[in-house]
């Protein structure tokens, strides 16, 4: 990932001339940014401050300053509901389900394409795999939905096999499961082709010479490849670690249904159920802000460690 | 690809074996489900409903297309996401280019401060009902605007942009054009965005299908049928029964409604990723080198 703020050349404060004279030379970038700054302004950074009202019972009367501060009462009550515990337990379970399966697909179809023999064969495979991700999650789940219910294809080929038809979409235990591989479905081939880029940059002098020395295949890419790909393998897993608490709405919101509510419901349903379903709009606030802070400390906590174990960040 | 070799090592020879069959069962995991819905699509509704159906249709027909097309909520819909993703696509792409190039010049006092601005954003974001709030506040809701002007920025592809900028074109050029008397504005104009083609480029193809297959913003501040997206069109035909009754209803007798129903839900699927899937075999490739781009260190 990019590095923010590195000043490769120009010491800072070469350039003779005071601090004003180097902000006149580039007075037309200020006047370019503005429009950008303001648009953060307005729609980031307001809402941020916006998010005071999970301190307050927000009523729309009296508006984000005015109306009457609870400190945290919110707080206090989403950690004492039965609730905290389910939703918690939910979003864990399923972000991190979703992690640990989907990290290795990626890296074994970048290496298994990389040596393959027949080029049309590698690019006709790269191609179909990576196109599920141009597919709409609303589409992906309605391909779902067909492919695993009760009649679909799945269940006729089960009863052809002689066993009994499954109600996937329903079952609350396979909530996660549906959810975890149509992401490595969906997302498989795309995850592919970061790890197929760093694979390409890796020196070909390496890979002459082990195989000079009489190295397999296997022991090159044990010793060649798994190596040069840790980097990217080890941002990927930063920027996962950092989204466990925010997994989103869409997709999980578009699986819902009646039956498997009780492992389905995560903190980002249940914030969106409480909050402009149930109009409780402090008390949903105070749970994405929960979500939020938690979020934050993760990732800066992950990118710190990966600095210090790895040398890699993201910042 | 790696280091070719003439004779091959038995150790070799299995891995060669065992690495198609690999291929083979990502290409069949991936294919086996669109192709089905493809031809599920264009099957008789009583071959389907009798499991016959699998990788070949049978009964060919198109009833269920002629259904869709009849389908006022789906033309609208597709409209509607056409005119969002023109528009969105346009202003994210001022708006990145805008935001990306002051924070490629090295010596431009607050850049360090401006960039960190933008990079909190990506990993603090404020609580949905804020969010709502404020664009509530703002008058957005309901309007095309609440769909193109929250997300005119993504921090992601600003900093592939910013990267970009300053990887690619050379500091002489960029000293050469001010000893000239080029001003920055002039610079970024003539100078850096013709050069920067295939970044926007990829800029614009990022952008276009976030703003096509996005479906929860679209769901939450649009209410009105009129302004509806074609991904939040498509999610009510699939998830309401009635709204396929009624299309159901007018091509068959009672008996076969239900079988019907089952055809149009896959006729749907295809119809709403026809435009992504026909663009895609032209735009693979540049989204490729976006990921290329987005993995350098800058």
């Amino acid at each position: 990932m990019a590095k923010i703020g590195n000043h490769s050349g120009a010491p800072a404060a070469k350039a003779a001339g005071s601090l004003k004279k180097r902000i006149m030379r580039h007075w037309q970038l200020y006047l370019i940014i503005l429009l950008p700054v303001i648009y953060l302004i307005v729609f980031k950074y307001k809402p941020i401050i916006g998010s005071q009202i999970a301190f307050r019972n927000y009523n729309f009367r009296d508006g984000i300053w005015g109306s009457a501060w609870v400190g945290l009462n919110h707080f206090v009550t989403f950690f004492k509901s039965p609730q905290f515990s389910r939703v918690l337990i939910n979003t864990l379970g399923l972000s991190i389900y979703n992690i640990v399966v989907g990290i290795f697909p990626p890296i074994i179809l970048a290496l298994a394409l990389s040596y393959v023999r027949s080029r049309i064969w590698g690019k006709t495979v790269q191609m179909v795999t990576y196109m599920p991700y141009f597919i709409s999650t609303v589409l992906v789940i309605g391909i779902l939905n067909q492919m695993f219910s009760l009649s679909g294809p799945v269940n006729n080929i089960i009863e052809a096999l002689g066993g009994e038809r499954v109600h996937f979409m329903g079952k609350p235990k396979l909530f996660k499961t549906m959810y975890v591989f149509s992401d490595v479905w969906k997302m498989t081939g795309y995850n592919a082709v970061i790890y197929i880029s760093a694979l390409a940059a890796v020196d070909q002098q390496l890979h002459e010479a082990a195989t000079v020395d009489g190295a397999s295949i296997w022991q090159r890419i044990r010793h060649i490849d798994i190596p040069s790909i840790m980097p990217t393998a080890v941002i990927l897993l930063i920027m996962a670690c950092g989204k466990v608490m925010s997994l989103g709405y869409e997709k999980v919101l578009l699986m819902q249904n009646d039956l498997n509510v009780q492992t389905s419901d995560i903190i980002s349903t249940y914030v969106y159920r409480i909050g402009l379903q149930g109009m409780q709009y402090s008390y949903s606030t105070a749970i994405g802000l929960f979500q939020s802070v938690v979020s934050l400390i993760l990732l800066v906590t992950v990118n710190a460690i990966s600095k210090k174990l790895n040398e890699t960040s993201l910042w | 690809m790696n280091g070719k070799k003439k004779t091959i090592s038995r150790e070799n020879r299995i891995f060669y074996i065992c690495n198609n069959i690999l291929l083979l069962l990502a290409f069949v995991i991936v294919a086996a489900p669109l192709i089905n819905v493809l031809v599920s699509s264009v099957s008789s509704p009583s071959a389907l409903i009798r499991g016959q159906v699998t990788f070949w249709p049978i009964g060919f027909n198109l009833d269920a297309y002629k259904q869709i097309f009849q389908s006022r909520l789906l033309l609208i819909g597709y409209k509607n996401s056409i005119v969002y993703t023109v528009v969105g696509t346009i202003i994210n792409i001022v708006m990145t280019v805008l935001a990306a190039y002051p924070l490629s010049v090295k010596d431009f006092v607050g850049r360090k401060a401006l960039t960190g601005l933008f990079v909190f954003t990506m990993i603090f974001t404020a609580p949905l009902i804020p969010t709502y709030i404020n664009i509530e506040q703002l008058g957005l809701v309901d309007t095309i605007w609440a769909m193109v002007l929250p997300g005119a920025i993504s921090v992601y592809n600003l900093i592939i942009a910013r990267t970009f900028f300053q990887n690619t074109i050379p500091d002489e050029m960029l000293e050469a054009a001010r000893l000239d008397g080029a001003d920055d504005i002039c610079i970024m104009t003539r100078l850096v965005l013709p050069l920067s083609k295939s970044i926007l480029a990829v800029l614009v193809l990022y952008y276009a299908v976030a703003h096509w297959n996005t479906y929860f913003d679209a769901y939450i501040y649009l209410s009105s049928e009129e302004k509806f997206t074609l991904q939040v069109v498509l999610r009510n035909i699939m998830s309401t029964a009635a709204a396929l009754q009624e299309m159901a209803d007018a091509t068959v007798d009672q008996s076969n409604r239900a079988a019907m129903i089952e055809v149009l839900k896959y006729a749907v699927i295809v119809f709403g990723s026809l435009p992504v899937i026909a663009l895609y075999p032209a735009v693979q490739k540049h989204f490729v080198k976006g990921v290329m781009i987005g993995s350098l260190k800058g």
